[in-house]
């Protein structure tokens, strides 16, 4: 039973793998639990989040539930 | 794996033909514009605009990655203000992800409208959001090595000529 991390972009190289599967929590629970690297890499301001493909504005609050799919979104690189 | 996503959507009020597409192998623009021309009799003009991966400063190769979730109806979202912020007859967007060399096509707009001013603003248009507001994020290889690309404050400027 997990929760998921997905990384866009240079994350990725972060994170070392485009997706990393989580114990499901509060955010602060589940970022207090990554590599320090990677904890700092996601709250970046400019890095925008998206819980089960929608983008949220908020970060504070957010509770991952089972199956549920939080992506970290870096400033895009254009099309 | 060979996906291609596409949203197709002729909206009901006005008479607008969207076709959006998310292809990940190489394409051929010119077979796309043929039709694309042919399904729109009585326009008075088309703009199109391909873009191809440079083969300058030693790039060897582009990866073009993309957010599934948030990619497609985005783009969608972005050729519907724009068919009608420009009172278009039709607009086709399409775009590339994955791995792609120099001189392969990445993205092709095309814009049909009654008259020239239309098609060409809004091809323009659509490619100064699609460089700075859609989920693209793109690494080029150069020397057998890796680099992400950073987003280019004239993207933004670009964009900001839109409003």
């Amino acid at each position: 039973m997990a929760a998921q991390l997905v990384f866009l972009g240079r994350l990725q190289d972060v994170a070392g793998a485009p997706s990393l599967p989580v114990s499901p929590g509060s955010l602060e629970t589940v970022l207090a639990a990554l590599p320090t690297e990677l904890a700092l890499a996601v709250l970046d301001e400019r890095v925008r989040i998206a819980l089960n493909g929608e983008l949220i504005t908020a970060r504070g609050g957010i509770v991952l539930a089972d199956e549920d799919e939080l992506a970290f979104l870096p400033p895009v690189s254009g099309g | 794996m060979k996906t291609s996503w596409r949203s197709c959507r002729r909206s009901a009020g006005a008479d607008v033909a969207i076709d959006v597409r998310l292809l990940t192998a190489p394409f051929n623009p010119g077979a796309l514009i043929g039709p694309f021309t042919a399904a729109h009799p009585g326009l008075g003009g088309i703009c199109t605009f391909v873009g191809e991966v440079r083969g300058a400063d030693g790039v060897e190769a582009l990866e073009l990655s993309h957010y599934a979730p948030l990619t497609l109806p985005g783009m969608q979202a972005l050729a519907e203000a724009t068919a009608a912020r420009f009172g278009l007859l039709g607009l086709l967007i399409v775009h590339r992800t994955g791995l792609l060399h120099p001189g392969e096509p990445i993205v092709c707009v095309s814009a049909a409208a009654l008259h020239r001013r239309a098609a060409i603003d809004a091809t323009d248009c659509t490619m100064d959001h699609l460089k700075s507001e859609s989920w693209f994020w793109k690494r080029e290889r150069r020397g057998g090595n890796w680099h992400w690309i950073e987003p280019r404050g004239d993207d933004y400027a670009s964009l900001a000529r839109w409003g």
